[in-house]
């Protein structure tokens, strides 16, 4: 990629996506393959990300410019270390608004361990409450359990028809936190809208593990560190990219 | 469902190779930690630790290379110790592909590190690791829970109690503990269950258990004295090739959860 690719002036928009006379460099795969961009703000080890998921049949992209944010067909935001710091640095790189003209046009979201705790509405550590990005209701607070934090191989429990889960669904995942979702209070269904899926782990008491609602995904595990059971639950989603960009080009 | 024992090999990497024999069959190079990463990922080993004893600095960077190749090949957590003295090693660490870093001497030597370290990067990318001996204060050099924690892999005393320390790591906002016994270590007879015991009731951070195994049935004890994990070496090197499938066996068949 070029330096003198960024910053384009002729961007449009198009479903959520910025369209302008480079895009096409950058965000397609020779092959064919679902293109991924991995949101690069600063947040731990995103390397494992990476190589995940071009080994789950992705083209990765590294970044966190606008337009590769955008026009992805799928954006993965990783997230480690305390909710107030990944909501800062998110900011400082405007992922924020991105995140949500992705989801308001559509277009796939996968959030990771702090990147699921964020999307909620608040979160409490050490007693010091953070605001979240707010797009589900619901408080990030302290596992009751005896050990935290919550460090290691644990099983779920996935609703029926979870497209994440497909063929893992019996399979452990690899969980680092000591902070959860402990209720899930999303009572708002419009008519036409499919109810999320919610799946469900427990330490301590049971916390949200996955949630599935439309193009925005996010696991509270670390499928990228998760062994086998990890590499089918980003197939599953990278798959599902290449059928939602299908299902686009069939109706364009 | 409860998250299930971990169980963890532990290499011994120098200048980029694996120092301590391994005699898996049907591995060609036994000593590029890499094959041997994919090997006990195969094998079904819930984490890998590497630690660096390399003398020379110089030769530092080859750790280096081994954690990137390792984190891009195979998908479980990498803990990399040795040598971890700051922010900056552990931003360099990560950066390569390592999820999480072990410090053991340079914690004992200015505590504070813990809270720099942890304070960046959160509390789960932190394992203290804790070499303890027992003494004994009849000989006048004693702690005031009869464990101490040494350096330089068990040659130096501290005078510094154990069970102390690992509070005050924990407090200081540490993720987790690799406790090893100096006594033990070696011997083949079995973890330290007391030790293990003790630090269990003293912190309510995962705990990882080693030194002294030498049978599958080794494990269980150390997991029923509080160990939320079990890490090895030599047993796994020299033991045939389903030692971690044998060890998980033992586990489950004493009743608790594994992967």
């Amino acid at each position: 990629m070029s330096q003198d690719e960024k910053n384009s002036p002729t961007q449009s928009l198009n479903e959520g996506a910025v369209r302008d006379a480079h895009s096409g460099k950058r965000i397609q795969s020779p092959e064919g393959k679902p293109t991924v961009t991995v949101l690069d703000y600063g947040s731990g080890n995103v390397r494992s990300a990476v190589r995940a998921l071009e080994a789950a049949g992705a083209e990765v992209t590294l970044s966190a410019k606008a337009e590769d944010v955008l026009n992805a067909d799928g954006l993965l935001v990783p997230g480690v270390g305390a909710f107030a710091t990944v909501m800062k640095e998110l900011k400082d790189v405007d992922a924020i608004r991105l995140i949500g003209r992705r989801v308001a046009g559509g277009r796939p979201v996968l959030a990771i361990c702090v990147g699921l705790q964020v999307l909620f509405e608040k979160g409490v550590e050490h007693g010091v409450e953070a605001e979240g990005i707010g797009e589900w209701p619901g408080t990030v607070e302290l596992l009751p359990a005896q050990v935290v934090p919550h460090m290691g191989w644990n099983t779920v429990t996935a609703p029926k028809g979870s497209l994440l889960f497909e063929g893992v669904e019996n399979e452990r995942f690899y969980f680092v936190h000591s902070y959860g979702v402990q209720h899930w209070d999303f009572d708002v269904t419009q008519p036409h809208m499919a109810p999320p899926k919610v799946t469900w782990s427990e330490h301590g008491a049971p916390f949200i593990a996955a949630v599935e609602n439309g193009p925005l995904c996010a696991t509270q595990f670390h499928p990228e560190k998760s062994g086998e059971a990890g590499a089918r639950l980003l197939r599953n989603w990278v798959g599902s990219l290449r059928k939602a960009g299908a299902a686009k080009g069939a109706t364009a | 469902m409860a998250v299930a024992i971990r169980v963890i090999p532990c290499l011994d990497v120098d200048a980029g190779r694996v120092v301590k024999g391994v005699n898996f069959k049907g591995l060609r190079d036994a000593g590029d930690p890499v094959a041997l990463a994919h090997r006990y990922d195969r094998a079904g080993a819930d984490e890998l630790t590497f630690l660096d004893v390399t003398a020379s600095s110089g030769n530092r960077e080859t750790t280096f290379d081994v954690v990137r190749r390792t984190a891009e090949e195979v998908f479980i957590p990498l803990t990399v110790g040795g040598g971890v003295r700051g922010v900056a090693e552990v931003d360099k660490l990560l950066r390569f592909g390592a999820d999480k870093a072990s410090i053991n001497t340079a914690a004992v030597a200015r505590p504070e590190v813990i809270d720099e370290i942890t304070r960046h990067f959160g509390s789960q990318v932190l394992v203290l690791s804790v070499d303890a001996r027992r003494v004994n204060p009849a000989e006048g050099a004693g702690t005031p829970s009869g464990f101490e924690v040494t350096t330089h892999g068990g040659r130096q005393g501290t005078g510094i109690d154990a069970i102390a320390w690992a509070k005050e790591a924990a407090d200081r906002g540490v993720g987790e503990i690799l406790l090893n016994s100096i006594d033990a270590d070696g011997t083949k007879d079995g973890f330290d269950l007391e030790m293990i015991r003790a630090v269990r009731a003293a912190v309510n951070i995962p705990l990882i258990a080693s030194g002294g195994a030498g049978v599958p049935e080794h494990f269980p004890p150390a997991i029923a004295a509080g160990a939320d994990a079990v890490l090895a070496a030599s047993m796994f090197h020299f033991g045939p090739d389903d030692m971690i499938a044998q060890v998980k066996t033992a586990i489950r068949e004493a009743g608790y959860e594994v992967r």
